[in-house]
């Protein structure tokens, strides 16, 4: 039986009057590849963004790793091993692939600002160290030819995977995916699966994925949790979510 | 001991020995306010409405103020020149929106600012250079007189009561215009929602070019007061500078705001200067502002009105 | 093809990522350092000292604000003050501890600056984007108002306009009325080589990329596990030691004399405008934007004369100012990578010569 990486009960977060999440729980297994879905505006990215820290739930606990807290602070999630992607791209526009994707190692870095500076010592030994590092995940993720290109003039799919590899780069042990294959074609969605799947059977990063795209989700997932209006509604496989009748009146009932 | 003294308890002691000039004091202070408020007041009419923090809204004031004096000195009448300047402030809206605006959609907020300094250096020296770098003075016949009132403790200038009615007026107007006009209401729904605003279908540009000529109206008659007082010259640009730590008071898209803001800091400046300045050596009012702007920034950066935002992934 | 980066194949990362990774660069690299240890030996006196002295302090101080600015996308309007603040501490170090060696008394007052310019910076950690420009005015008036009121500052000289105390550098001297212009240009100059390198680490290092980070995209930056206070109070204080740095030789090494008046609200405006015109985001472009910034006006004041034209002066200001002001929308809009840009255009054009395409 594998063991619980994070769990979280009974989540409350508000906005003002706008009830974003109503006491949600749910848990995610080391290892496993979690899906969240639900229609649009059910609390999905509110949900990771408390987890990483971003978000402040109101209520609830959030345990990870065995520590339970109330809040998480984006700091302490990312150097406890959470690591993510943006519903909306969220790279660094001005920067090539190549320094992006470094940034995703900053929290391995420990030289100090004057090292930095001087570029000395740590400062250039870890230049060195962490480049190939990256360049491992840049091969995985097949964008070397683009390494030296600014990520803004790249295409849309090539940004999504350049945030996955930035993802990467600080090899966590949960990565948390919003909805990564939003407003892909057939064959990027394809590959963009196959690399979810490789992340997780190579390295065995735990992932949680929210995906809109039924298809997906029911090919990469080991269990799926479903909100709607902020509420849990199903929780499960994905057999036995698809055929939860509360799931297809949301599904049905929302306009998609 | 004695430093805290002076500091705490002295000025208090004054203040209560000497009501009759702590008013005069504070209503000379309101009247700058209001200068302050008018120039905020442009500034939070275009924020609202194109998301731009125009730092060129200080140099809007001395170019119109120039243009109009400059006309008036030509001969013109002065409600020709005030129409005129009317048209050239219009004229100015419409060129910044096709020359920088409308190519600068869609950049972030902190180019499309250093964008209006641009702006603000090209206006100007454009403005000098037709009009001359020279203090002009401006008399457009408002009464210089001294009103007493309270029994004849407080003194005031005619032209500051003159210049808060005007100020007083402009705002109603406007407000007015906001709630009853066509153009009013598609203002307010940019400023509450520029996706919404687009999608029943304000042509936005149209709405850029609007507001910027009202800043520029507003300039216009804020140009006129301050002229009155100190003439037409640079340094009003500078002056108009205090506008900014006024927003951080009032809130960037406050217009009432905006207004308190300016009050508060107009005041409070001036009192801080006549009761605390010689303890510092004086001149305390170049920096009060501003201070009292970072102290804001540092434990309340929404302003006094303003609400929290929380960002969103 | 006379610069070319093809067949210049890196074959280990730490090639790759040398200072200057392409050997052409690098040879025009050391021709301009030959050039610049030359230029003593060439050009006039008066070039020296009142055209190469300036630019290389404007150098220094547009490093500085591009750092913070076109590196950490935080506005700042207050470098006149910072540069007021190194001057003054300057003169205060060398005048406390005249046996200090003077280059030790400029680092110490850059340091001291940079204190300075983390109070004032405190605030970009709740704020962002323009809201600083209002923090940073707060230091531009009250520093200079502190420093014109407070006496200690100007050790209670009576015209409260000191002069800088003469120091020796090698037996020679570098500051006060008897220092050559060769010996204070060399020194200015080893300032500005020195404080170009470390720039030139700093943003290829971790703290550039977290600054880069910040300025493109604050909130994933965070996510990331960058520290957003940290990583733009490090950016404030990096920016304000160079602005101090440049303050201080500016008074010491050019004016010779410590007044605030030189560093008003008009400089804080001369600084933004040669990083916007010379290239936000790239250091190249803080030379570029110093020379442009620093030559144009001199240009613009003798033009008419070569042309036989007789423009009086302030109608030449008012030209100034319009043409500055434009050309900032101008840049802002097609260019906002400035002239450093458009030099990189122009070298590969050069790259491609003579074979068009
Ligand atoms: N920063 C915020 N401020 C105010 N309201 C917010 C904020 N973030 C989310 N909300 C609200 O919380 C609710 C849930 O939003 P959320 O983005 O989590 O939905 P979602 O399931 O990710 O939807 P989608 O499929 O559209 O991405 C929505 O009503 C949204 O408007
Ligand atoms: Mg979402």
């Amino acid at each position: 039986m594998a063991e619980n990486l994070l769990t979280v009960e009974n989540i409350t977060l508000r906005f003002g009057g706008v009830k974003a999440l109503t006491d949600v729980s749910f848990d995610i297994l080391k290892g496993e590849i979690r899906a969240i879905i639900g229609p649009n505006g059910a609390g999905k990215s509110s949900m990771l963004n408390c987890i990483n820290g971003f978000y402040h739930p109101q209520e609830g606990r959030i345990t990870y790793k065995g520590q339970t807290r109330k809040q998480m602070r984006p700091y302490e999630a990312a150097s406890q091993g959470i690591a993510r992607t943006f519903q909306n791209i969220a790279l660094f526009r001005g920067m090539s692939v190549l320094d992006n994707v470094m940034t995703g190692r900053v929290l391995k870095m420990k030289s100090s600002l004057l090292e930095q500076a001087f570029y000395f010592g740590r400062a250039r030994s870890e230049e060195i160290s962490h480049r190939s590092k990256v360049e491992e995940v840049i091969d995985f993720l097949e964008i070397n030819a683009i390494r030296k290109t600014p990520v803004g003039r790249l295409p849309y799919g090539l940004q999504k995977r350049v945030e996955l590899a930035r993802a990467l780069a600080a090899e966590p042990e949960l990565l948390l995916l919003d909805e990564p294959m939003a407003g892909m074609n057939v064959e990027e969605k394809e590959d963009m699966s196959r690399f979810i799947l490789n992340v997780n059977a190579e390295f065995g990063t735990t992932i949680a994925l929210i995906e809109h795209d039924m298809g997906v989700v029911m090919d990469l997932s080991d269990r799926v949790v479903v909100l709607n209006y902020g509420e849990k509604l199903a929780d499960g496989t994905p057999d036995v979510v698809r055929s939860n009748q509360a799931v297809i009146d949301a599904y049905l009932g929302a306009s998609h | 001991m004695e430093f805290l003294s002076d500091f705490f308890v002295a000025p208090i002691m004054e203040m209560v020995d000497a009501p009759e000039f702590l008013a005069e004091v504070i209503i000379a202070g309101l009247m700058s306010g209001v200068m302050y408020s008018l120039v905020g007041l442009g500034f939070v009419l275009i924020f609202k409405a194109s998301g731009i923090f125009n730092f060129a809204q200080g140099v809007m004031v001395l170019f119109a103020a120039l243009n109009f004096v400059g006309l008036m000195d030509s001969g013109v009448h002065p409600i020709i020149a005030f129409i005129a300047t009317v048209v050239i402030m219009t004229v100015l809206a419409m060129a910044i929106e096709r020359v920088v605006l409308r190519r600068l959609v869609n950049q972030n907020q902190l180019i499309l600012f250093m964008s209006t300094i641009g702006i603000a250096f090209f206006l100007e020296g454009f403005g000098e250079l037709i009009w001359g770098g020279n203090v002009r003075p401006l008399d457009i016949g408002i009464p210089d007189d001294v009103v007493f009132i309270a029994n004849g403790t407080i003194l005031i200038q005619e032209a500051d009561l003159f210049a808060g009615a005007t100020a007083a007026l402009l705002v109603t107007i406007l407000a007015l215009g906001f709630r009853y006009t066509a153009v009013g209401r598609a203002l307010r729904a940019v400023a509450d929602d520029h996706q919404a605003a687009l999608s029943i279908g304000i042509p936005l540009n149209n709405i850029w070019v609007i507001v910027w000529a009202v800043a520029g109206f507003v300039a216009l008659v804020a140009g006129i007061m301050w002229g009155t007082k100190l003439g037409v010259q640079f340094s009003i640009s500078i002056v108009a500078l205090k506008a900014l730590p006024v927003l951080i008071l009032g809130g960037f898209t406050s217009i009432p705001g905006a207004i308190i803001g300016g009050l508060i800091i107009g005041a409070g400046e001036k009192v801080a200067e006549v009761y605390w300045g010689s303890l510092f050596g004086g001149a305390i009012e170049e920096w009060f502002a501003y201070i009292v702007a970072l102290l804001f920034l540092l434990f309340r950066p929404q302003g006094l009105f303003g609400e929290k935002i929380i960002d969103r992934v | 093809m006379l610069y070319r980066e093809a067949g210049d194949f890196k074959t280990t990362y730490a090639k790759d990522q040398a200072l200057i990774p392409i050997r052409q660069d690098r040879v025009m690299l050391y021709i301009a350092i030959a050039l610049a240890l030359l230029l003593p030996f060439v050009a006039s006196d008066y070039f020296l000292g009142s055209i190469a002295i300036p630019v290389l302090i404007m150098v220094i101080a547009a490093t500085g604000l591009n750092l913070l600015l076109g590196y950490c996308g935080q506005i700042s309007l207050g470098s006149g003050a910072f540069m007021a603040a190194g001057a003054y501490m300057a003169y205060k170090c060398a005048t406390a501890f005249p046996w200090l060696p003077m280059p030790v008394s400029i680092i110490l007052a850059g340091l001291a600056t940079a204190m300075i310019g983390i109070a004032f910076g405190l605030p970009a950690v709740r704020i962002k984007g323009f809201y600083l420009a209002v923090a940073t005015l707060a230091a531009q008036f009250f520093l200079l108002w502190l420093f014109t009121h407070v006496p200690w500052f100007v050790n209670y000289t009576m015209s409260g306009v000191p002069t800088p105390p003469p120091a020796t550098v090698l037996g020679v001297y570098v500051t006060g009325a008897d220092a050559p212009n060769w010996a204070k240009y060399l020194f200015v100059l080893s300032f500005t080589a020195f404080l170009t390198w470390i720039a030139y680490n700093l943003v290829r290092s971790r703290i550039g990329r977290s600054w880069m980070a910040i300025r493109d995209m604050d909130i994933a930056a965070e996510l990331i596990g960058i520290r957003p206070l940290w990583t733009k109070l490090t950016a404030f204080a990096i920016s304000s030691f160079y602005c101090g740095v440049a303050g201080a030789l500016w008074s010491f090494c050019f004016i010779n004399t410590v007044e605030p008046t030189a560093f008003d609200i008009n400089r804080s405006f001369q600084i933004l405008f040669m990083v916007i015109i010379g290239g936000l985001g790239s250091i190249l472009g803080s030379y570029f934007g110093a020379i442009f910034i620093t030559l144009f006006p001199i240009f613009l004041n003798s033009a008419p004369a070569w042309l036989g034209l007789d423009i009086p002066g302030d109608i030449i200001t008012h030209l100034e100012f319009m043409i500055f002001g434009a050309m900032i929308v101008f840049f802002l809009i097609v260019e906002p990578n400035g002239l450093a840009r458009l030099w990189q255009l122009g070298k590969e054009k050069l790259r491609l010569w003579p074979f068009p395409h």
